[in-house]
Protein backbone atom coordinates (compact mmCIF):
# COMPACT_ATOMS: atom_id res chain seq x y z
CA UNK A 1 0.00 0.00 0.00
CA UNK A 2 1.30 3.70 -0.96
CA UNK A 3 1.77 5.99 1.90
CA UNK A 4 -1.67 7.96 -0.42
CA UNK A 5 -4.08 5.54 0.38
CA UNK A 6 -3.91 5.85 3.71
CA UNK A 7 -6.42 7.36 5.74
CA UNK A 8 -6.15 11.00 6.30
CA UNK A 9 -5.02 11.66 10.30
CA UNK A 10 -8.46 13.41 10.67
CA UNK A 11 -8.24 13.99 14.44
CA UNK A 12 -10.78 14.98 16.48
CA UNK A 13 -9.82 17.67 19.44
CA UNK A 14 -8.63 15.86 22.51
CA UNK A 15 -12.63 16.23 24.74
CA UNK A 16 -13.87 14.54 21.62
CA UNK A 17 -10.88 11.60 21.46
CA UNK A 18 -11.33 10.86 25.07
CA UNK A 19 -15.09 10.57 24.47
CA UNK A 20 -14.82 8.45 21.78
CA UNK A 21 -11.67 6.40 23.90
CA UNK A 22 -14.48 5.94 26.75
CA UNK A 23 -17.42 4.56 24.58
CA UNK A 24 -14.85 1.92 23.34
CA UNK A 25 -13.89 1.22 26.68
CA UNK A 26 -17.16 0.83 27.95
CA UNK A 27 -18.54 -0.99 25.11
CA UNK A 28 -15.35 -3.17 25.97
CA UNK A 29 -16.18 -3.60 29.80
CA UNK A 30 -20.27 -4.42 28.63
CA UNK A 31 -18.89 -7.39 26.26
CA UNK A 32 -16.52 -9.02 28.91
CA UNK A 33 -19.14 -8.38 32.02
CA UNK A 34 -20.86 -11.70 31.20
CA UNK A 35 -17.87 -13.57 30.69
CA UNK A 36 -16.17 -12.42 34.06
CA UNK A 37 -19.36 -12.54 36.29
CA UNK A 38 -19.63 -16.53 34.91
CA UNK A 39 -15.83 -16.54 35.62
CA UNK A 40 -16.26 -15.47 39.15
CA UNK A 41 -19.37 -17.56 39.79
CA UNK A 42 -17.76 -20.66 38.37
CA UNK A 43 -14.95 -20.01 41.24
CA UNK A 44 -17.32 -20.06 44.16
CA UNK A 45 -19.15 -22.88 46.71
CA UNK A 46 -22.64 -22.71 46.71
CA UNK A 47 -22.65 -21.14 50.54
CA UNK A 48 -20.04 -18.72 48.98
CA UNK A 49 -22.73 -15.93 49.19
CA UNK A 50 -20.14 -13.09 48.43
CA UNK A 51 -20.76 -10.44 45.28
CA UNK A 52 -20.26 -12.02 41.45
CA UNK A 53 -18.14 -8.88 41.06
CA UNK A 54 -15.53 -10.25 43.65
CA UNK A 55 -13.20 -12.87 42.48
CA UNK A 56 -12.05 -15.56 44.35
CA UNK A 57 -8.56 -15.42 44.23
CA UNK A 58 -7.78 -18.51 46.83
CA UNK A 59 -9.63 -21.48 47.31
CA UNK A 60 -10.69 -21.82 43.63
CA UNK A 61 -14.06 -23.90 44.12
CA UNK A 62 -13.04 -26.65 41.28
CA UNK A 63 -15.84 -28.93 42.08
CA UNK A 64 -18.19 -26.96 40.11
CA UNK A 65 -16.72 -27.80 37.00
CA UNK A 66 -16.73 -31.73 38.25
CA UNK A 67 -20.43 -31.08 38.84
CA UNK A 68 -21.40 -29.93 35.49
CA UNK A 69 -19.11 -32.66 33.97
CA UNK A 70 -20.76 -35.82 35.93
CA UNK A 71 -24.22 -34.16 36.53
CA UNK A 72 -24.19 -32.17 33.34
CA UNK A 73 -22.93 -34.57 30.86
CA UNK A 74 -20.47 -31.24 29.54
CA UNK A 75 -17.66 -33.32 28.03
CA UNK A 76 -19.94 -36.40 26.64
CA UNK A 77 -22.70 -33.01 24.94
CA UNK A 78 -18.90 -31.44 23.99
CA UNK A 79 -18.29 -35.04 22.14
CA UNK A 80 -21.48 -35.20 20.37
CA UNK A 81 -20.96 -31.18 19.30
CA UNK A 82 -18.13 -32.83 17.58
CA UNK A 83 -19.46 -35.08 16.11
CA UNK A 84 -22.54 -33.21 14.50
CA UNK A 85 -20.47 -30.23 14.06
CA UNK A 86 -17.95 -32.15 11.98
CA UNK A 87 -20.17 -34.56 9.98
CA UNK A 88 -22.60 -31.62 8.76
CA UNK A 89 -19.22 -29.06 8.07
CA UNK A 90 -18.20 -31.72 5.65
CA UNK A 91 -21.50 -32.47 4.14
CA UNK A 92 -22.01 -29.05 3.72
CA UNK A 93 -18.67 -28.26 1.83
CA UNK A 94 -18.95 -31.12 -0.14
CA UNK A 95 -22.62 -31.11 -1.35
CA UNK A 96 -22.22 -26.88 -1.57
CA UNK A 97 -19.26 -26.97 -3.93
CA UNK A 98 -20.73 -29.28 -5.95
CA UNK A 99 -24.38 -27.40 -6.49
CA UNK A 100 -22.09 -24.39 -6.89
CA UNK A 101 -21.01 -25.66 -9.78
CA UNK A 102 -23.19 -26.32 -12.28
CA UNK A 103 -25.00 -22.84 -11.03
CA UNK A 104 -21.98 -21.04 -11.05
CA UNK A 105 -21.13 -22.01 -15.19
CA UNK A 106 -24.50 -22.86 -16.49
CA UNK A 107 -26.61 -20.08 -16.25
CA UNK A 108 -29.76 -21.21 -18.10
CA UNK A 109 -33.11 -19.79 -16.53
CA UNK A 110 -33.85 -22.72 -14.62
CA UNK A 111 -30.59 -22.83 -13.15
CA UNK A 112 -31.40 -19.46 -11.99
CA UNK A 113 -34.15 -20.46 -10.69
CA UNK A 114 -32.95 -23.15 -8.35
CA UNK A 115 -30.58 -20.62 -7.43
CA UNK A 116 -32.92 -18.41 -6.62
CA UNK A 117 -34.80 -20.86 -4.54
CA UNK A 118 -32.00 -22.38 -2.91
CA UNK A 119 -31.05 -18.66 -1.75
CA UNK A 120 -34.69 -18.01 -0.82
CA UNK A 121 -34.79 -20.77 1.70
CA UNK A 122 -31.72 -18.81 3.89
CA UNK A 123 -34.87 -16.96 5.44
CA UNK A 124 -37.05 -19.44 6.93
CA UNK A 125 -37.00 -19.30 10.47
CA UNK A 126 -35.93 -23.05 12.35
CA UNK A 127 -39.22 -22.75 14.89
CA UNK A 128 -41.34 -21.83 11.51
CA UNK A 129 -40.78 -25.58 10.44
CA UNK A 130 -40.02 -27.31 13.70
CA UNK A 131 -43.48 -28.94 13.96
CA UNK A 132 -43.26 -31.02 10.74
CA UNK A 133 -39.65 -31.61 10.88
CA UNK A 134 -39.84 -32.84 14.57
CA UNK A 135 -42.83 -35.24 12.95
CA UNK A 136 -41.16 -36.19 9.62
CA UNK A 137 -37.80 -37.11 12.37
CA UNK A 138 -39.43 -39.36 14.82
CA UNK A 139 -41.71 -41.29 12.30
CA UNK A 140 -38.17 -41.90 11.12
CA UNK A 141 -36.65 -42.71 13.90
CA UNK A 142 -34.52 -40.19 13.49
CA UNK A 143 -34.33 -38.40 16.78
CA UNK A 144 -31.58 -38.88 18.88
CA UNK A 145 -29.38 -40.07 16.05
CA UNK A 146 -26.28 -38.35 14.85
CA UNK A 147 -27.16 -39.14 11.11
CA UNK A 148 -30.45 -37.11 11.57
CA UNK A 149 -28.97 -34.01 13.50
CA UNK A 150 -25.88 -34.10 10.61
CA UNK A 151 -28.42 -33.91 8.13
CA UNK A 152 -30.79 -31.63 9.43
CA UNK A 153 -27.94 -28.95 10.61
CA UNK A 154 -26.60 -29.67 6.51
CA UNK A 155 -30.12 -28.55 5.42
CA UNK A 156 -30.07 -25.96 7.34
CA UNK A 157 -26.69 -24.59 6.50
CA UNK A 158 -26.51 -25.34 3.10
CA UNK A 159 -28.62 -22.35 1.37
CA UNK A 160 -25.68 -19.72 2.19
CA UNK A 161 -22.73 -22.52 1.51
CA UNK A 162 -24.09 -23.11 -1.80
CA UNK A 163 -25.07 -18.97 -2.60
CA UNK A 164 -20.92 -18.17 -1.58
CA UNK A 165 -19.69 -21.07 -3.16
CA UNK A 166 -21.37 -19.86 -6.49
CA UNK A 167 -20.72 -16.24 -5.95
CA UNK A 168 -16.71 -17.41 -5.74
CA UNK A 169 -16.92 -19.59 -8.44
CA UNK A 170 -18.90 -16.63 -10.61
CA UNK A 171 -15.59 -14.52 -10.17
CA UNK A 172 -12.96 -17.12 -11.32
CA UNK A 173 -11.49 -17.10 -14.71
CA UNK A 174 -13.79 -19.52 -16.90
CA UNK A 175 -11.23 -20.06 -19.19
CA UNK A 176 -8.79 -21.73 -17.19
CA UNK A 177 -11.57 -24.58 -17.29
CA UNK A 178 -12.02 -24.01 -21.14
CA UNK A 179 -8.31 -24.69 -21.56
CA UNK A 180 -8.28 -27.34 -19.34
CA UNK A 181 -11.40 -28.82 -21.21
CA UNK A 182 -9.81 -27.86 -24.75
CA UNK A 183 -6.76 -30.47 -23.37
CA UNK A 184 -9.01 -32.96 -22.99
CA UNK A 185 -10.16 -33.11 -19.83
CA UNK A 186 -13.84 -34.12 -19.01
CA UNK A 187 -15.97 -31.68 -16.94
CA UNK A 188 -15.37 -34.01 -13.71
CA UNK A 189 -12.00 -34.01 -13.90
CA UNK A 190 -12.30 -29.76 -14.89
CA UNK A 191 -14.04 -29.82 -11.55
CA UNK A 192 -11.88 -31.50 -9.35
CA UNK A 193 -8.81 -30.78 -11.05
CA UNK A 194 -8.48 -27.01 -11.35
CA UNK A 195 -11.68 -25.47 -9.80
CA UNK A 196 -11.74 -27.56 -6.16
CA UNK A 197 -7.63 -26.81 -5.33
CA UNK A 198 -8.56 -22.98 -6.04
CA UNK A 199 -11.61 -22.88 -3.61
CA UNK A 200 -9.50 -22.44 -0.64
CA UNK A 201 -10.79 -19.17 0.45
CA UNK A 202 -14.36 -19.12 0.32
CA UNK A 203 -13.94 -22.81 1.80
CA UNK A 204 -12.49 -21.49 4.78
CA UNK A 205 -15.42 -19.09 5.01
CA UNK A 206 -18.03 -21.65 5.08
CA UNK A 207 -16.39 -23.60 7.47
CA UNK A 208 -16.10 -20.85 9.65
CA UNK A 209 -19.86 -20.03 9.34
CA UNK A 210 -21.57 -23.66 9.17
CA UNK A 211 -19.54 -24.93 12.38
CA UNK A 212 -20.35 -21.61 14.47
CA UNK A 213 -24.10 -22.18 13.97
CA UNK A 214 -24.01 -26.05 13.82
CA UNK A 215 -21.88 -25.59 17.16
CA UNK A 216 -23.76 -23.21 18.81
CA UNK A 217 -27.77 -24.59 17.64
CA UNK A 218 -29.98 -24.93 20.20
CA UNK A 219 -33.38 -24.27 18.62
CA UNK A 220 -33.70 -27.43 16.84
CA UNK A 221 -31.04 -29.52 18.64
CA UNK A 222 -32.98 -28.84 21.45
CA UNK A 223 -35.95 -30.87 20.41
CA UNK A 224 -33.95 -33.42 17.72
CA UNK A 225 -31.35 -34.13 20.07
CA UNK A 226 -33.16 -35.00 23.37
CA UNK A 227 -32.05 -37.97 25.42
CA UNK A 228 -29.43 -37.14 28.10
CA UNK A 229 -26.53 -39.18 26.09
CA UNK A 230 -27.06 -37.63 22.92
CA UNK A 231 -27.43 -33.96 23.88
CA UNK A 232 -25.21 -31.93 22.06
CA UNK A 233 -23.58 -28.89 23.91
CA UNK A 234 -25.79 -25.67 24.05
CA UNK A 235 -28.80 -27.95 24.80
CA UNK A 236 -26.97 -29.54 27.92
CA UNK A 237 -25.73 -26.54 28.79
CA UNK A 238 -29.39 -25.25 29.15
CA UNK A 239 -30.57 -27.45 30.48
CA UNK A 240 -28.25 -28.69 32.94
CA UNK A 241 -28.96 -24.94 34.22
CA UNK A 242 -32.53 -25.02 34.41
CA UNK A 243 -32.24 -27.86 36.36
CA UNK A 244 -29.24 -26.40 38.65
CA UNK A 245 -30.35 -23.23 38.42
CA UNK A 246 -30.54 -22.89 42.52
CA UNK A 247 -26.46 -24.52 42.09
CA UNK A 248 -25.26 -21.06 40.17
CA UNK A 249 -21.63 -22.25 40.59
CA UNK A 250 -21.78 -25.47 38.50
CA UNK A 251 -24.09 -23.77 36.30
CA UNK A 252 -21.26 -21.33 35.58
CA UNK A 253 -18.77 -23.56 35.41
CA UNK A 254 -21.03 -25.98 32.47
CA UNK A 255 -21.28 -22.24 30.56
CA UNK A 256 -17.66 -21.57 30.85
CA UNK A 257 -16.81 -25.51 29.54
CA UNK A 258 -19.33 -24.63 26.46
CA UNK A 259 -17.84 -21.79 25.30
CA UNK A 260 -14.08 -22.67 25.67
CA UNK A 261 -13.72 -24.74 22.63
CA UNK A 262 -14.93 -21.60 20.52
CA UNK A 263 -13.25 -19.59 21.90
CA UNK A 264 -9.46 -21.15 21.42
CA UNK A 265 -10.39 -21.52 18.28
CA UNK A 266 -10.85 -17.61 17.73
CA UNK A 267 -8.13 -16.94 19.47
CA UNK A 268 -6.19 -18.64 17.06
CA UNK A 269 -8.17 -17.72 13.76
CA UNK A 270 -9.26 -14.52 15.00
CA UNK A 271 -8.61 -12.86 11.48
CA UNK A 272 -10.29 -15.41 9.41
CA UNK A 273 -13.01 -15.65 11.65
CA UNK A 274 -13.96 -12.13 11.79
CA UNK A 275 -13.30 -12.02 7.45
CA UNK A 276 -15.41 -14.59 7.24
CA UNK A 277 -18.74 -14.16 9.15
CA UNK A 278 -18.40 -10.64 7.36
CA UNK A 279 -18.56 -12.48 4.01
CA UNK A 280 -21.28 -14.40 5.46
CA UNK A 281 -23.36 -11.53 6.55
CA UNK A 282 -23.50 -10.48 3.34
CA UNK A 283 -25.70 -12.59 1.43
CA UNK B 1 -19.42 -11.44 -11.80
CA UNK B 2 -16.73 -11.81 -14.33
CA UNK B 3 -18.89 -14.52 -16.76
CA UNK B 4 -20.91 -13.68 -19.15
CA UNK B 5 -24.17 -15.57 -19.17
CA UNK B 6 -23.34 -16.53 -23.20
CA UNK B 7 -19.69 -17.81 -22.13
CA UNK B 8 -20.99 -21.69 -21.00
CA UNK B 9 -17.79 -23.73 -21.64
CA UNK B 10 -17.70 -26.71 -24.05
CA UNK B 11 -18.00 -29.45 -21.60
CA UNK B 12 -20.77 -28.02 -19.05
CA UNK B 13 -23.69 -29.98 -21.10
CA UNK B 14 -26.66 -30.17 -19.16
CA UNK B 15 -25.10 -33.50 -17.28
CA UNK B 16 -23.61 -31.18 -15.24
CA UNK B 17 -26.69 -30.31 -13.64
CA UNK B 18 -26.45 -33.80 -11.74
CA UNK B 19 -23.85 -32.30 -9.38
CA UNK B 20 -26.84 -29.99 -7.37
CA UNK B 21 -29.12 -32.59 -7.20
CA UNK B 22 -27.62 -34.65 -3.91
CA UNK B 23 -27.65 -30.92 -1.73
CA UNK B 24 -31.58 -30.23 -3.71
CA UNK B 25 -32.49 -33.68 -2.00
CA UNK B 26 -31.08 -32.95 1.24
CA UNK B 27 -33.03 -29.31 1.27
CA UNK B 28 -35.80 -31.08 -0.55
CA UNK B 29 -36.37 -33.53 2.34
CA UNK B 30 -35.43 -31.36 5.41
CA UNK B 31 -36.68 -27.65 4.66
CA UNK B 32 -38.98 -28.15 1.57
CA UNK B 33 -41.03 -30.96 2.25
CA UNK B 34 -41.82 -29.57 5.88
CA UNK B 35 -42.38 -26.22 4.75
CA UNK B 36 -45.17 -27.80 2.67
CA UNK B 37 -46.27 -30.39 5.16
CA UNK B 38 -46.31 -27.57 7.79
CA UNK B 39 -49.10 -25.91 5.54
CA UNK B 40 -51.43 -29.20 5.50
CA UNK B 41 -50.69 -29.25 9.06
CA UNK B 42 -52.01 -26.32 9.96
CA UNK B 43 -55.49 -26.98 8.49
CA UNK B 44 -56.03 -30.28 10.90
CA UNK B 45 -56.33 -30.10 13.99
CA UNK B 46 -53.12 -32.48 15.03
CA UNK B 47 -52.32 -33.30 18.42
CA UNK B 48 -48.77 -33.91 17.19
CA UNK B 49 -48.43 -37.66 18.24
CA UNK B 50 -52.03 -39.35 17.72
CA UNK B 51 -52.08 -41.50 14.04
CA UNK B 52 -55.90 -39.36 13.56
CA UNK B 53 -56.41 -36.00 12.55
CA UNK B 54 -59.33 -34.20 10.95
CA UNK B 55 -58.98 -31.59 8.29
CA UNK B 56 -60.32 -28.23 9.98
CA UNK B 57 -59.86 -25.76 7.32
CA UNK B 58 -58.78 -22.12 8.32
CA UNK B 59 -60.17 -22.81 11.51
CA UNK B 60 -56.54 -22.29 13.16
CA UNK B 61 -55.67 -19.17 11.50
CA UNK B 62 -58.71 -17.94 12.66
CA UNK B 63 -58.72 -18.53 15.83
CA UNK B 64 -55.12 -16.78 15.58
CA UNK B 65 -56.35 -13.15 15.58
CA UNK B 66 -58.42 -14.09 18.39
CA UNK B 67 -55.62 -15.42 20.59
CA UNK B 68 -54.19 -12.58 22.99
CA UNK B 69 -51.18 -14.68 23.22
CA UNK B 70 -50.05 -14.39 19.71
CA UNK B 71 -51.35 -11.34 19.08
CA UNK B 72 -48.85 -10.78 22.56
CA UNK B 73 -46.17 -12.90 20.61
CA UNK B 74 -46.49 -10.91 17.43
CA UNK B 75 -46.54 -7.68 18.87
CA UNK B 76 -43.28 -9.00 20.93
CA UNK B 77 -41.53 -10.30 17.72
CA UNK B 78 -41.88 -6.28 16.14
CA UNK B 79 -40.38 -5.20 19.02
CA UNK B 80 -37.78 -7.71 19.66
CA UNK B 81 -36.74 -7.23 15.13
CA UNK B 82 -36.82 -3.59 15.87
CA UNK B 83 -35.91 -2.82 18.92
CA UNK B 84 -32.72 -4.97 18.20
CA UNK B 85 -32.17 -3.40 14.93
CA UNK B 86 -32.28 0.55 16.14
CA UNK B 87 -29.61 -0.49 19.23
CA UNK B 88 -27.19 -2.53 16.94
CA UNK B 89 -27.19 0.18 14.21
CA UNK B 90 -26.80 3.11 16.56
CA UNK B 91 -24.00 1.17 18.82
CA UNK B 92 -22.44 -0.70 15.97
CA UNK B 93 -22.00 2.46 13.31
CA UNK B 94 -20.69 4.34 16.35
CA UNK B 95 -17.82 1.68 17.41
CA UNK B 96 -17.22 1.31 13.58
CA UNK B 97 -16.50 4.83 13.27
CA UNK B 98 -14.47 4.85 16.55
CA UNK B 99 -12.52 2.41 15.45
CA UNK B 100 -12.26 3.32 11.72
CA UNK B 101 -9.51 5.57 13.33
CA UNK B 102 -5.59 4.82 13.83
CA UNK B 103 -6.38 4.40 17.90
CA UNK B 104 -3.96 2.18 19.84
CA UNK B 105 -5.25 -1.57 20.47
CA UNK B 106 -8.60 -0.89 18.17
CA UNK B 107 -7.55 -4.71 16.68
CA UNK B 108 -7.76 -5.23 20.38
CA UNK B 109 -11.23 -3.61 21.29
CA UNK B 110 -12.55 -4.99 17.70
CA UNK B 111 -11.94 -8.64 18.84
CA UNK B 112 -13.46 -8.41 22.31
CA UNK B 113 -16.60 -6.44 21.07
CA UNK B 114 -17.16 -9.16 18.35
CA UNK B 115 -16.29 -11.91 20.89
CA UNK B 116 -20.08 -13.13 21.70
CA UNK B 117 -21.07 -13.32 18.23
CA UNK B 118 -19.52 -16.88 18.69
CA UNK B 119 -21.26 -17.69 21.86
CA UNK B 120 -24.47 -19.71 21.78
CA UNK B 121 -27.08 -17.21 22.40
CA UNK B 122 -28.23 -19.67 24.95
CA UNK B 123 -25.13 -20.10 26.72
CA UNK B 124 -25.17 -15.68 26.44
CA UNK B 125 -28.02 -15.80 28.01
CA UNK B 126 -27.17 -18.20 30.75
CA UNK B 127 -24.18 -15.96 31.31
CA UNK B 128 -26.58 -12.82 32.01
CA UNK B 129 -29.86 -14.67 33.92
CA UNK B 130 -26.60 -15.06 36.41
CA UNK B 131 -26.38 -11.74 36.65
CA UNK B 132 -29.53 -10.60 36.54
CA UNK B 133 -30.82 -13.30 38.99
CA UNK B 134 -32.14 -11.81 41.94
CA UNK B 135 -30.44 -12.73 45.09
CA UNK B 136 -27.12 -13.24 43.85
CA UNK B 137 -27.01 -11.50 40.34
CA UNK B 138 -24.25 -8.77 40.54
CA UNK B 139 -27.20 -6.22 39.07
CA UNK B 140 -28.74 -5.79 41.92
CA UNK B 141 -25.45 -5.53 44.05
CA UNK B 142 -24.89 -2.60 41.77
CA UNK B 143 -28.25 -1.08 42.26
CA UNK B 144 -28.26 -1.91 46.06
CA UNK B 145 -24.54 -0.17 46.37
CA UNK B 146 -26.20 2.98 44.42
CA UNK B 147 -29.26 3.24 47.15
CA UNK B 148 -31.91 1.34 45.36
CA UNK B 149 -34.01 -1.65 45.87
CA UNK B 150 -33.50 -5.28 45.34
CA UNK B 151 -35.16 -6.18 41.85
CA UNK B 152 -36.70 -9.13 40.09
CA UNK B 153 -35.61 -7.72 37.00
CA UNK B 154 -37.27 -10.52 34.56
CA UNK B 155 -40.43 -10.73 36.54
CA UNK B 156 -41.69 -7.27 35.14
CA UNK B 157 -42.66 -7.70 31.80
CA UNK B 158 -41.66 -4.82 30.67
CA UNK B 159 -38.07 -4.65 31.87
CA UNK B 160 -37.62 -8.70 30.43
CA UNK B 161 -38.66 -7.49 27.32
CA UNK B 162 -36.26 -4.56 27.11
CA UNK B 163 -33.43 -6.83 28.75
CA UNK B 164 -33.98 -9.60 25.96
CA UNK B 165 -33.24 -7.09 23.32
CA UNK B 166 -30.47 -5.62 25.39
CA UNK B 167 -28.92 -8.65 25.45
CA UNK B 168 -29.47 -9.79 22.26
CA UNK B 169 -28.25 -6.33 20.45
CA UNK B 170 -25.08 -6.30 22.80
CA UNK B 171 -24.39 -10.21 21.65
CA UNK B 172 -24.50 -9.33 17.95
CA UNK B 173 -23.72 -5.75 17.46
CA UNK B 174 -20.06 -6.58 16.67
CA UNK B 175 -21.66 -7.87 13.47
CA UNK B 176 -23.21 -4.36 12.47
CA UNK B 177 -19.71 -3.13 13.37
CA UNK B 178 -17.66 -5.09 10.81
CA UNK B 179 -20.09 -4.85 8.55
CA UNK B 180 -19.89 -0.98 8.82
CA UNK B 181 -15.74 -1.32 9.59
CA UNK B 182 -15.88 -2.90 5.85
CA UNK B 183 -18.06 -0.33 4.56
CA UNK B 184 -15.93 2.92 5.65
CA UNK B 185 -12.81 1.18 4.03
CA UNK B 186 -13.86 0.40 1.40
CA UNK B 187 -14.80 4.52 0.84
CA UNK B 188 -11.69 6.03 -1.36
CA UNK B 189 -10.41 8.28 0.84
CA UNK B 190 -9.36 11.10 -2.39
CA UNK B 191 -13.00 12.25 -1.48
CA UNK B 192 -12.48 13.07 1.98
CA UNK B 193 -9.22 15.08 1.02
CA UNK B 194 -11.45 16.37 -1.91
CA UNK B 195 -13.83 17.65 0.19
CA UNK B 196 -11.74 19.01 2.55
CA UNK B 197 -9.82 21.33 0.02
CA UNK B 198 -13.25 22.59 -1.09
CA UNK B 199 -13.51 23.71 2.61
CA UNK B 200 -15.92 20.74 3.81
CA UNK B 201 -15.85 20.46 7.46
CA UNK B 202 -15.97 17.15 9.61
CA UNK B 203 -19.69 17.05 9.35
CA UNK B 204 -20.44 17.69 6.30
CA UNK B 205 -17.65 14.99 5.13
CA UNK B 206 -19.43 12.63 7.31
CA UNK B 207 -23.39 13.77 5.95
CA UNK B 208 -22.25 14.08 1.82
CA UNK B 209 -19.97 11.33 1.92
CA UNK B 210 -19.72 8.44 4.72
CA UNK B 211 -23.40 8.19 4.74
CA UNK B 212 -24.44 7.57 1.09
CA UNK B 213 -21.72 5.28 0.66
CA UNK B 214 -22.47 3.35 3.47
CA UNK B 215 -25.49 2.58 2.00
CA UNK B 216 -25.07 -1.43 1.38
CA UNK B 217 -23.92 -1.60 4.54
CA UNK B 218 -26.84 0.00 5.84
CA UNK B 219 -29.36 -2.33 3.98
CA UNK B 220 -27.08 -5.32 4.66
CA UNK B 221 -26.73 -4.73 8.62
CA UNK B 222 -30.61 -3.93 8.92
CA UNK B 223 -31.77 -6.35 7.38
CA UNK B 224 -29.55 -8.94 9.14
CA UNK B 225 -30.62 -7.44 12.19
CA UNK B 226 -34.31 -7.34 11.94
CA UNK B 227 -34.69 -10.69 10.55
CA UNK B 228 -32.00 -11.78 13.56
CA UNK B 229 -34.43 -10.02 16.01
CA UNK B 230 -37.91 -11.25 14.50
CA UNK B 231 -36.43 -15.30 14.56
CA UNK B 232 -35.52 -14.79 18.18
CA UNK B 233 -36.06 -17.89 20.38
CA UNK B 234 -33.18 -18.85 22.29
CA UNK B 235 -32.65 -16.12 24.87
CA UNK B 236 -36.38 -15.46 25.22
CA UNK B 237 -36.37 -19.57 26.34
CA UNK B 238 -33.47 -18.98 28.44
CA UNK B 239 -34.45 -15.79 30.08
CA UNK B 240 -38.28 -16.01 30.83
CA UNK B 241 -39.48 -19.26 29.13
CA UNK B 242 -41.84 -16.49 27.57
CA UNK B 243 -43.32 -15.71 30.96
CA UNK B 244 -44.09 -13.97 33.34
CA UNK B 245 -47.51 -15.51 31.91
CA UNK B 246 -47.59 -15.57 28.49
CA UNK B 247 -45.97 -11.80 27.63
CA UNK B 248 -42.74 -11.92 27.01
CA UNK B 249 -43.34 -14.59 24.26
CA UNK B 250 -42.17 -14.38 20.34
CA UNK B 251 -43.65 -15.95 17.99
CA UNK B 252 -41.20 -19.01 17.95
CA UNK B 253 -41.20 -19.66 21.39
CA UNK B 254 -44.56 -19.55 21.50
CA UNK B 255 -44.87 -22.40 18.90
CA UNK B 256 -42.73 -24.98 20.50
CA UNK B 257 -44.93 -23.84 23.84
CA UNK B 258 -47.86 -24.78 21.96
CA UNK B 259 -46.21 -28.36 20.09
CA UNK B 260 -44.54 -29.27 23.21
CA UNK B 261 -46.23 -27.63 26.11
CA UNK B 262 -50.19 -27.92 25.01
CA UNK B 263 -50.28 -30.46 21.91
CA UNK B 264 -51.80 -28.41 19.45
CA UNK B 265 -49.77 -29.21 16.68
CA UNK B 266 -51.93 -28.06 13.94
CA UNK B 267 -52.36 -24.73 15.51
CA UNK B 268 -48.62 -24.33 16.17
CA UNK B 269 -48.19 -25.15 12.53
CA UNK B 270 -50.09 -22.50 11.64
CA UNK B 271 -48.29 -20.00 13.61
CA UNK B 272 -45.29 -20.90 11.68
CA UNK B 273 -46.58 -21.11 8.47
CA UNK B 274 -47.76 -17.28 9.59
CA UNK B 275 -44.11 -16.45 11.13
CA UNK B 276 -42.88 -18.01 7.51
CA UNK B 277 -44.81 -15.45 5.92
CA UNK B 278 -44.15 -12.47 7.90
CA UNK B 279 -40.34 -12.64 7.72
CA UNK B 280 -40.42 -13.74 3.96
CA UNK B 281 -42.59 -10.52 3.23
CA UNK B 282 -39.96 -8.20 5.21
CA UNK B 283 -37.11 -9.65 4.15
CA UNK B 284 -38.65 -9.13 0.16
CA UNK B 285 -39.80 -5.86 1.46
CA UNK B 286 -36.36 -4.44 3.03
CA UNK B 287 -34.47 -5.80 0.04
CA UNK B 288 -36.62 -3.70 -2.63
CA UNK B 289 -36.98 -0.69 -0.84
CA UNK B 290 -33.24 -0.36 0.48
CA UNK B 291 -32.25 -0.96 -3.15
CA UNK B 292 -29.79 -3.48 -2.06
CA UNK B 293 -26.65 -4.20 -3.81
CA UNK B 294 -24.76 -7.23 -3.08
CA UNK B 295 -21.26 -7.43 -2.28
CA UNK B 296 -20.60 -10.76 -3.70
CA UNK B 297 -17.17 -10.41 -3.74
CA UNK B 298 -15.75 -12.10 -1.11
Amino acid sequence: MSAASVRPAVRAPWPGRLAIGAGVLVAVLLQLLPFYITVTSAMKARSDLSSQWLPRLTGIHWQNFATAIEQGGILRAIGNSAIVTLGATVLVCVLGALAAYPLARRSTLSNRLVLAGVVGLIMIPPLSILVPLYSMMSQWHAINTYWGMILVMTATQLPLAIFLYTAFMRALPVSIEEAASVDGASAVQVLFRVVVPMLTPVTATVVILTSVNVWNDYALSVYLMRSPEMRTIAPATATFFSTTSSDVGAAAAASLLSVLPVLVVYLVLQRYFIKGMVAGSEK
Amino acid sequence: MTTSRSSIPRFAGRGLNLLYLPALAVLGVFTLWPLVNGVMLSLSNWDGYSPERSFVGLENYLRLFDDPNFRTALGNTFIYGVGSTILQQVIGLGLALALDRSVRGRNVARAIIYLPVLVSPVVMGTMYYLFLSYNSGGLNDLVIALGGERTAWLSDSGAAIALIVVVNSLQFMGISMVIYLAGLQSIPTVYYEAARLDGANAAQSFRHITVPMLQPAFATSIVLNLIGGMKLFDVIQVLTAGGPGYSTHSVSTLIAKMYFGSQRAGYASAMGVVLFLIIAVFTLLLNTMLNRRRLEQL
